[in-house]
């Protein structure tokens, strides 16, 4: 469908074009905020690609909180912008090369696939729906808990380790700070909390 | 919305048409009530404060939203000297457009929606997840400390808050086994004991699901409260510390835009608990005798029923704000992640083997 | 279908929920650490049980393959993990670092580290690189007061992800052009044709694995990191961690790629030499221990990556009994420093050990049985374990590399010899301090089998060995 090429067009051309400005924007308030732009546009292609389940993931996940966290950093750096790009023209022509190199082999992945040089199963999975008539979300259910179980869990493990890592390379309990304990607040009583005293003049409740 | 599927309506021409005029209707009948319903939040607080509120625009006050938009627009646009520019202007249309934006996948009635997309629930909770853009952007961009520390705040306090609506989201797509608004919806027709906030069907025995998610609608609804920066969880404007948060050095159009795409997001949260638990535009009894009726009567009638939960749990945001009291930031945190995460992720486990060893699916 | 599958998984299932279970334990009980250590101990060796009896053959779609060489590598993996435990818990709570993650992380390192032996496919080889991976970052920053430490967890993070995107990026070549990321399904597409992207993947994916065991030319954060990282985490990183990713190696390149064997061999053969070099020549300035060690560890790893690329299946089986013979070695060696320490002082350069067989004779004896093994000195374990190596390069006709082996192996003995003259030889640097009880156990105990219990182990070792060799697909 026309407008379907349309938005491919559109969405593609948004993709590289912010993928670009990432690069290149001088403030990297900016870069953030056009990475946004690139994974949002690719949330795009993938709706058009049919997989609107993993494109709404994208957008939760990356760019409302990953990318969030981003630039809340990225804001409060103090970064000085001068300094950030003196390396660059020394860097370029390594950086160019690599791109150059990755660039290559990404046409050249992509040309075995489209002769059909590369080996026998190459049917996208996702396409196909698992050769299952249901909507994605439940085709990925699927395959997910039964055949990628043993990658979905042990990426799991892999994230707590991150997690256990934050926590144990960052927490500190000073001593000596008073904490909330707000169950301590709430049970309370006024039996507890206060106390009747009747001083005489001039003595003071002698504590 | 009802549309008469004729062939002009098939080609793309016409598709682009039908789909313009769907949005610029939900739109503007979102527009329209906001206007109302920002009176009524006025009047309502004023009330609990005994105060008569807006009186004097019109029958009432009636006109009063009328007045300031049109007070807004016709204000100079401030933009300060160390501001980004861009960004700046930028803001408060991504709050806008994102406010409505969301509106697409709501079904408002019978066959009355925009978009019906079968991850309708996850693209508003996505959508819902990049309103925190427009803040923080906005108060970034501004180039000024209370506006930075609300948006770093509101980010923060937003981020938070999301984890535990995606638990409480999940449970309903547990209970209804789908992720498509409209049959979520649908699931819940027959009577107020369908509900989701009842345990979602399943007769008698059905009815110990709402064990669970009697208290997960809660923790939705004070979730939503934060999410939407609404009172006791305004902390990215509190006035008293941070003069008004991100939106100090909003004037004028830009500063109208973040405030209608706030209100908007309210009413949308509003529209999220009637769809998702409240049995969204059913009645709460059985309402066989409308299948006789021609078919926009009924979807009237039933877009009605939609439209008088939607006030009413305006309402009681409106309530809310009035009576209690403001929050602490480090309670708000601890709320969010030491009291609601915990009991969502519980609660969906607890939901699911609900559903595997209990009642079963249903349908 | 499901729980066939899990009947092959039960030493990860042990320790993934046994590690959750310690980790709810150690939460709630945040100062019972020794428990939680006791429990990760038992844990890892009723895995290693499991991993032992655990039945043959391949689960959740040929992703997890248990074979005789998982099950062999499981259980060497487990138990030096299960070593490392007491030796470094006392350790750090001497130095007022009361944590109970220690235990919970180094049980996930040995989930990771089994997932990698036992993996059948791409997605669970990068799963598993970076389950073990990421815990030994944390291990090695876990000392965080400390400034080296800190710095030691940094450059291994950054490098370490580095050279995940590098497998990624190879992974995902090979993927693109073979159409699968099963093992056996790339080593079909790789048999039809010799095809250049597929390759380009492999020579990705050895590089970032080179980077996991440190071999020349990604060799560059060894010394660093081993200085900086508490020495009880290098007792056990250099020792597990590299037997996990060399049989990940002999994995990738014997299940995925025996077709294309003539290629990688001669990589490997460049991988090897450079290594072996590069830890033998750095070694001679070295004057700290730690550091002296580590380009030991790149030299080692030389010779293991020299039996894996004779690409047969005798290579294979030289290159597990190096890298088990070598664990045992390395272990005990830095046990050997863990314990030593002068006015609570670590000792860590070859001059704090001038005389110290006067001052602690059993540590010195083992030190000295250590360093003798690693020189390749028969009857000790390091010669057996070079002698493998060197029999199974001949043998599949690499004779070049392997006298440049024997020269490196020479060069690198002035440094060992280095090490034990200061120890027997000069005069006394002053007294230490009574050494903990755990690591002393620990250093004498590897130093009885390195010296003459190897001799008996050898008896049931070879063949436990050859079986596992021969489930590889090599020839």
């Amino acid at each position: 469908m026309a407008l379907q090429a349309i938005a491919f067009y559109v969405m593609a051309a948004v993709t590289v074009i912010a993928g670009f400005c990432v690069v290149s924007a001088r403030n990297p308030v900016h870069s953030v905020l056009w990475l946004i732009l690139t994974f949002f546009s690719a949330a795009g292609l993938f709706v058009l690609m049919g997989a609107e389940f993993l494109a709404m993931l994208l957008v939760v996940v990356y760019v409302g909180a990953v990318a969030v966290l981003f630039l809340f950093v990225v804001m409060m750096l103090d970064v000085d912008f001068a300094a950030l790009r003196q390396g660059f023209a020394q860097y370029m022509p390594l950086g160019l090369l690599i791109a150059v190199f990755l660039a290559a082999e990404m046409v050249l992945v992509a040309s075995t696939v489209a002769t059909k040089g590369a080996a026998a199963h190459n049917d996208t999975p996702m396409a196909s729906g698992f050769g299952m008539d249901a909507p994605n979300a439940e085709a990925i259910g699927r395959v997910l808990y039964t055949d990628y179980v043993y990658f979905f869990q042990a990426s799991g493990l892999v994230l707590l380790v991150a997690m256990i890592g934050a926590i144990v390379l960052t927490l500190r309990h000073k001593p000596g700070v008073r904490r909330q304990v707000v169950m301590d607040q709430v049970l309370r009583s006024p039996k507890t909390g206060m106390k009747i005293a009747n001083p005489k003049p001039g003595e003071g409740i002698g504590e | 919305m009802n549309a008469t599927t004729t062939d002009f309506w098939a080609t793309p021409g016409g598709w682009v048409l039908l789909t313009v005029g769907q949005v610029l209707a939900v739109t503007i009948w979102v527009l329209l009530s906001l206007a109302f319903l920002l009176l009524a939040d006025r009047k309502i607080w004023a009330g609990v404060q005994m105060r008569k509120g807006p009186n004097v625009v019109g029958p009432f006050g009636l006109l009063q939203s009328f007045a300031d938009f049109i007070k807004f627009v016709l204000k100079e646009v401030v933009i300060p000297a160390g501001a980004d520019k861009a960004v700046f202007l930028l803001a408060p249309l991504i709050s806008f457009v994102l406010a409505f934006g969301a509106w697409a996948v709501i079904p408002l009635a019978p066959g009355w929606v925009v978009a019906d997309i079968n991850v309708g629930i996850l693209y508003l909770f996505a959508i819902s997840s990049l309103g925190v853009y427009g803040i923080i952007m906005g108060g970034w961009a501004s180039n000024s400390k209370y506006p930075f520390l609300g948006s770093l705040r509101s980010a923060a306090q937003m981020v938070s808050y999301e984890v535990s609506i995606g638990f409480v989201i999940i449970t309903v797509i547990l209970l209804a086994g789908s992720m498509n608004l409209g049959t979520i919806v649908e699931k819940q027709a027959g009577g107020f004991w369908n509900w989701n906030v009842l345990g979602g069907g399943g007769g008698l025995p059905g009815l110990v699901g709402a064990l669970v998610m009697i208290p997960m609608t809660v923790i939705f609804f004070i979730s939503a409260l934060a999410e939407t920066n609404r009172p006791p969880f305004d902390l990215p404007e509190a006035e008293s510390e941070l003069v008004a948060g991100y939106q100090v050095e909003y004037s004028s159009t830009p500063y109208l835009l973040f405030m209608i795409g706030e209100y908007s997001n309210i009413v949308l949260m509003c529209a999220m608990i009637t769809v998702l638990f409240f049995g969204g535009w059913h009645a709460p009894f059985p309402t066989d005798f409308t299948s006789a009726w021609s078919p926009t009567a009924a979807s009237f009638f039933h877009f009605m029923w939609f439209f008088g939960k939607v006030i009413f749990f305006f309402f009681m945001f409106a309530m809310v704000k009035a009576i209690v009291p403001r929050y602490r930031y480090d309670q708000l945190m601890r709320l969010g992640w030491k009291v609601f995460l915990p009991a969502s992720l519980v609660a969906v486990c607890v939901m699911a083997g609900w559903l595997v060893y209990g009642r079963g699916p249903i349908g | 279908m499901i729980s066939a599958d899990l009947a092959h998984a039960y030493p990860e299932l042990i320790l993934a929920i046994g590690a959750l279970a310690l980790l709810v334990a150690g939460a709630f009980a945040p100062k019972q650490t020794t428990l939680v250590g006791g429990g990760a101990v038992v844990l890892l060796l009723v895995a290693a049980f499991a991993a032992a009896t655990q039945p043959l053959g391949v689960a959740f779609s040929g992703a997890l393959v248990t074979d005789a060489a998982a099950a062999f590598s499981k259980v060497a993996i487990y138990l030096a993990s299960a070593v490392a435990i007491p030796l470094g818990q006392p350790w750090f709570e001497r130095r007022g670092v009361k944590t109970f993650e220690f235990p919970v992380l180094i049980v996930l390192a040995a989930l990771g580290m089994g997932m990698m032996a036992s993996s059948g496919d791409l997605i669970s080889l990068y799963v598993g690189v970076e389950l073990h991976s990421l815990a030994l970052y944390v291990l090695a920053a876990m000392h965080r007061d400390n400034a080296k430490a800190s710095e030691a967890g940094l450059k291994y993070f950054v490098l370490g992800a580095l050279s995940s995107g590098l497998l990624l990026y190879g992974s995902s070549l090979i993927y693109g052009f073979a159409g699968s990321t099963l093992y056996s399904d790339i080593a079909v597409a790789a048999g039809q044709q010799a095809n250049t992207g597929l390759l380009f993947g492999l020579i990705f994916v050895i590089c970032g694995l080179a980077f996991k065991v440190s071999a020349a030319p990604f060799h560059m954060w060894t010394p660093d990191v081993y200085e900086g990282a508490p020495t009880p985490v290098v007792a056990f990183f250099a020792a597990a961690p590299k037997l996990a990713a060399m049989v990940l190696f002999a994995r990738v390149l014997g299940d995925a790629f025996p077709a294309a064997a003539g290629q990688w061999q001669q990589v490997l053969v460049v991988i090897a030499l450079a290594s072996v070099a590069v830890g033998a020549f750095a070694g001679l300035v070295q004057s700290n221990l730690k550091r002296l060690w580590a380009y030991s560890s790149i030299a080692n790893v030389g010779y293991a990556v020299l039996g894996l690329a004779s690409g047969t299946s005798e290579g294979v089986q030289a290159m597990l009994m190096f890298m088990v013979l070598y664990m045992i070695d390395v272990t005990g060696f830095f046990a050997c420093l863990t314990a030593l320490s002068r006015q609570g002082r670590s000792m860590e350069t070859i001059e704090d050990m001038a005389g110290l067989i006067k001052e602690r004779p059993a540590l010195a004896l083992a030190m000295t049985v250590f360093a003798l093994s690693a020189l390749g000195l028969p009857p000790f374990s390091g010669f057996w374990a070079k002698f493998y190596v060197f029999k199974a390069a001949l043998d599949a006709g690499l004779w070049g590399p392997a006298v440049i082996g024997l020269v490196g192996s020479v060069v690198a003995a002035f440094y060992y010899l280095r090490l034990i003259k200061a120890m027997w030889f000069d005069s006394s640097a002053g007294a230490t301090d009574r050494p903990p009880v755990e690591a002393k156990t620990v250093a004498v105990g590897l130093a009885l089998f390195a010296f003459p219990l190897v001799l008996v182990a050898l008896t049931w070792l070879d063949p436990a060995v050859a079986k596992a060799a021969h489930a590889f697909g090599l020839a």
